[in-house]
């Protein structure tokens, strides 16, 4: 076998193997009869919003900043949706009084925050707002659930779904750098 | 407390003209005088009012009108409450929801804290926003006879539909709605037929 043969086998091959955790996560959408979908991208949500834009059973929200989508679930939930909060970790400092409606009301909240600024990070403009994204979560009355493995990311998000939508609870699910990949620049 | 700005009209009735008689109306109102507005109006259990949650109220309303696509939701809030919401007109042109409307009762100041000078009063202009960020339908409302129009524009269900009402910075005796979120959320979600949990 010549080498640019085995090179492009090799290739498929790492394709085909990789364990795609976004698969995974969509399914769970669905399963939980998730409706919208407010966002702000990061290259580690990337695929997921790309796989819910090509599905008509979800309503994707882009927005221009996270709190828009705090108000977007709560929103959505007044008129019987189900939705879930996609961002990456400097967004947090974003929504803080926002997050004063979700509690204030007791609405159920589900967010999987991205985490820059922790591993390998070459940008050292992440770094504040991510130490403090745990912190700031638990002050305003959200749970953190942190995932480090892509294996866990699915079954995590599905606990949170089913705690927040059968007794009303606030559940951010922390996917950690190490699992999205560094960012390569 | 006299009237700081040019605008005519008288906020309380141009709440109730629109609230009037459309009882199945799904309202959002933004905190402060707003909500007073629209309490004042007459409760209903699908007015749900923010008493916090400041550049939220677009927001929710279009959670709301896309969970709801075939009920109007109408949300009533102040300049200074959408002005924190500057962002959220861009979200809802991109979305285009036929059946929402955002009423903003512009009066130029920020009446809840003391009646300073805000950005509309200054200037701008939230129509020529709404507008620029595709909302389909886009009203600026100076006198009585234009207040009907609200009412005809949020049953076409044409929108997203934005309407300015230039409004007097007279403050109205305060008209308190629930405070209690968790009522408002749940008598909201009874009324469509949705459990608590």
């Amino acid at each position: 076998m010549n080498d640019w043969l085995q090179k492009g086998l090799n290739m498929v091959k790492v394709v085909t193997t990789r364990f795609c955790w976004e698969q995974e996560l969509f399914d769970v959408f669905k399963k939980n009869n998730i409706k919208q979908i407010p966002y702000l991208p990061d290259a580690g949500h990337s695929k997921i919003i790309e796989m819910v834009h090509n599905d008509e059973l979800f309503k994707p929200i882009v927005l221009t900043t996270e709190e828009e989508g705090v108000a977007v679930v709560c929103g959505a939930w007044l008129g019987g949706d189900r939705s879930i909060l996609l961002m990456q970790s400097s967004g947090v400092g974003n929504c803080i009084n926002m997050l004063s409606l979700v509690s204030n009301c007791s609405f159920p909240f589900v967010t999987i925050i991205t985490m820059r600024g922790e591993f390998g990070e070459f940008n050292s403009w992440q770094v504040p707002m991510s130490s403090a994204v745990r912190g700031t979560l638990e002050l305003m009355g959200v749970q953190v659930h942190r995932v480090e493995k892509t294996e866990d990311v699915a079954p995590t998000v599905d606990a949170a779904l089913y705690s927040a939508y059968s007794s009303n609870q606030r559940i951010a699910v922390l996917l950690s750098q190490k699992l999205i990949g560094r960012k390569e620049w | 407390m006299v009237n700081l700005s040019k605008n005519s009209l008288d906020r309380r009735s141009v709440v109730k003209e629109i609230l009037i008689g459309y009882k199945d109306l799904l309202v959002i109102s933004g905190l402060g005088s707003s909500s007073y507005d629209v309490h004042a109006s007459g409760d209903s259990d699908t007015y749900f009012y923010l008493w916090g949650a400041m550049g939220g109220a677009a927001m929710m309303g279009l959670g709301l009108s896309l969970a709801q696509p075939n009920r109007d939701v109408v949300v009533i809030t102040g300049d200074g409450e959408q002005l924190m919401g500057l962002g959220s007109l861009a979200t809802i042109g991109v979305l285009k929801p036929k059946n929402l409307s955002i009423v903003v009762l512009d009066n130029g100041h920020f009446g809840e804290t003391g009646m300073q000078v805000s950005h509309t009063g200054l200037g701008v202009n939230l129509a020529e926003i709404a507008k620029a960020s595709g909302f389909e339908k886009v009203s600026e409302i100076k006198t009585n006879d234009a207040v009907g129009g609200i009412s005809r524009q949020i049953k076409e269900r044409n929108g997203p539909f934005f309407a300015l009402v230039k409004i007097t910075s007279e403050s109205p005796d305060r008209s308190l709605p629930i405070l209690d979120g968790i009522e408002l959320k749940n008598r909201f979600r009874k009324t469509l037929g949705y459990p608590t949990c």
